[in-house]
């Protein structure tokens, strides 16, 4: 089967409107969760990872005069952008393109018209916007959409539909999904903790992020890194618990190191889900456990980005490409202890280590759970 | 890779108050009121007895059944049947149920109950629940029944050893107007899986 390779891309998050300014943020344990006080999210002050409107209005005003854009818009638009600049090589229109959103402009059902608010609207923008003669599919499934959404893409090439695909994610931290969260009693008080012991819940955070997968070797230009394995599995549990054997999330990773031909001793580094809520890093401990992976040395972006929801695991696979790239691993922000019944190897400083292989997971609402494999090639 | 012909054994409608299977009538309840109410009647008429069902939005409720009706003394599905569903509203009629309780804060009452159907996926997972489906799920919002891509995804799957077999289709619920249709796909049957054929019966 055709190999797929992570070629480029682009995240526009509080940590940085370009991926350099987003490693370099991690590399200094920078966090993008700060105290927010905003009356159109929420009436009190709540710990999230916010994009300033007036930065992302300044970026926006470079690359048009059109404000009639919704927030979440401008971010996917402009990440997109920045992707298409800084490849000129990259054809947008001859490439398949996979959107991956749980919300959309959700906020839009709170005007008069909610016309918006269907999440195909965000499609039909992108399509005006690049001028693109086919309609870009929208992924809406739960927590796992980035991750899957990059499955799909790689699925796509491999079956010969594309050369080419464009991963896009994005979702807002909007009243709608924290007062939903609060209803679950599932936000923390304080910046999140993932696997900690201390942790009492998710931290929200908004994000967009784009990624060109391609199958053309003459693409790549830094080290050729690849999906060498991808699976999902249903949980067939229960539609907001997590499993307590993990059996979904554990299913995805046996089958995903099948199809990249390893076991589970060649993974060096796992990027996990992480929310921070007690029985999901419950959840992903028995899991890693049951297909021996507790040593690995593991990580949860929440920390640094908060729960991005449709993005998350696209940024997180973007993150795992850089770390590949450049042979490091980050601290999982917010962990002092473990909190975890089952033993994992949860990364407490920053390390330079040679990585070649890392798993990346996510899991979600409706029992839904996501395994990539991201490989670093040898060539 | 391998490239097989997959055939459409099973499809099941749900409109106009009215339930098809194979193209055959199977259910009609012209006096239904509502949503909630037709989907009460198709519950009693298949003689489930599953209490969870009570628990979904009409949403869910609609693709479960249309699930049921399909699957009903035929299909064997397990790990490897997955499930590509899509629709045009996404989880709106509930999202709208969550945002009234958010829309005043003098008068706020969100609900875990409610807040946890405003993903569309939910109805995958309330699918793979009762059939025991520990198996790939994927859902789409496109702004009509997209056959050729719900044929070419489906096939992709199946291409690469994602499953064997696959539950596809429609389950749309906006403004309590429904459009719901599954079918099954998989290496058996009469019918070639074509975009032209699945649209078909869809259409039908």
């Amino acid at each position: 089967m055709k190999k797929v390779y992570i070629v480029a891309d682009n995240i526009i998050s509080p940590l940085g409107f370009s991926t350099e300014e987003n490693i370099t943020n991690l590399r200094s344990n920078c966090t993008g969760i700060q105290k927010v006080e905003d009356d159109n999210i929420w009436s009190e002050t709540f710990y999230g990872a916010v994009i300033n409107n007036d930065k992302l209005s300044k970026a926006w005003e470079i690359i048009s005069e059109n404000s009639d854009y919704s927030k979440l818009e401008k971010m996917m638009l402009l990440s997109l952008s920045k992707l298409l600049e800084e490849n000129p090589q990259l054809d947008i229109i001859k490439s398949g393109i996979v959107i991956s959103t749980t919300k959309g402009n959700i906020n839009n059902l709170r005007g008069k018209s909610d016309e918006k608010a269907y999440l195909s609207s965000i499609s039909r923008t992108i399509q005006k916007y690049f001028k693109l003669d086919h309609t870009p599919k929208v992924l809406s499934n739960a927590c796992i959409s980035g991750g899957l959404a990059l499955a799909i893409g790689k699925r796509m090439i491999q079956s010969e539909l594309f050369e080419d695909v464009v991963v896009i994610g994005g979702d807002l931290l909007s009243e709608f999904t924290l007062s939903g969260f609060f209803s679950f009693q599932a936000v923390s008080p304080a910046p999140c903790k993932p696997f900690c012991k201390n942790r009492t819940g998710i931290s929200l955070g908004e994000a967009a992020a784009c990624a060109w997968l391609s199958s053309n070797i003459e693409n790549v230009t830094k080290e050729a890194i690849s999906i060498a394995g991808d699976a999902s599995a249903n949980d067939a549990n229960h539609i907001s618990g997590p499993s307590r054997t993990g059996e979904g999330l554990y299913i995805s990773i046996t089958k995903a190191l099948k199809e990249a031909n390893l076991d589970s001793d060649q993974i060096d580094h796992i990027t996990a889900h992480g929310t921070a809520t007690p029985y999901n890093d419950e959840m992903e401990a028995i899991a890693f456990n049951r297909a021996g992976l507790q040593n690995v040395p593991l990580n949860s972006l929440k920390g640094y980005y908060g729960h991005t929801l449709g993005a998350s695991a696209l940024i997180e696979s973007i993150v795992a490409r850089h770390c590949l790239i450049n042979n490091e691993l980050f601290a999982s922000l917010g962990y002092e202890e473990l909190g975890v019944s089952k033993s994992i190897n949860v990364i407490a400083k920053n390390q330079n280590k040679e990585l070649n292989r890392v798993l990346k997971t996510a899991s979600g609402f409706g029992g839904c759970n996501v395994a990539l494999i991201i490989e670093k090639e040898v060539l | 890779m391998i490239r097989e012909k997959y055939y459409i054994s099973d499809f099941c409608v749900i409109r106009d108050k009215k339930v098809f299977k194979n193209g055959t009538e199977v259910y009609a309840d012209s006096e239904a009121l509502s949503v909630k109410d037709f989907a009460k009647g198709i519950y009693k008429f298949l003689d489930l007895k599953y209490p969870k069902f009570h628990k979904m939005d009409e949403l869910c409720k609609l693709g479960f059944l249309a699930s049921e009706v399909l699957l009903k003394d035929k299909e064997k599905v397990d790990q490897d049947t997955a499930l590509v569903l899509s629709n045009q509203a996404s989880s709106l009629d509930t999202d709208r149920k969550h945002q009234l309780s958010i829309q005043d804060r003098e008068n706020f009452y969100p609900s875990p109950a409610v807040f946890v159907y405003t993903l569309p996926n939910i109805i995958m997972g309330e699918i793979s629940i009762k059939n025991k489906m520990k198996s790939e799920n994927a859902f789409f919002v496109t702004d009509n029944f997209d056959a050729d891509f719900i044929t070419l995804y489906s096939e992709v799957l199946m291409n690469t050893g994602k499953a064997t077999n696959v539950i596809c289709g429609w389950v749309d619920l906006d403004n309590d107007k429904y459009d719901v249709f599954l079918a099954f796909l998989s290496k058996k049957g009469n019918k070639e899986l074509t975009k032209e054929e699945l649209n078909k019966l869809y259409k039908q």
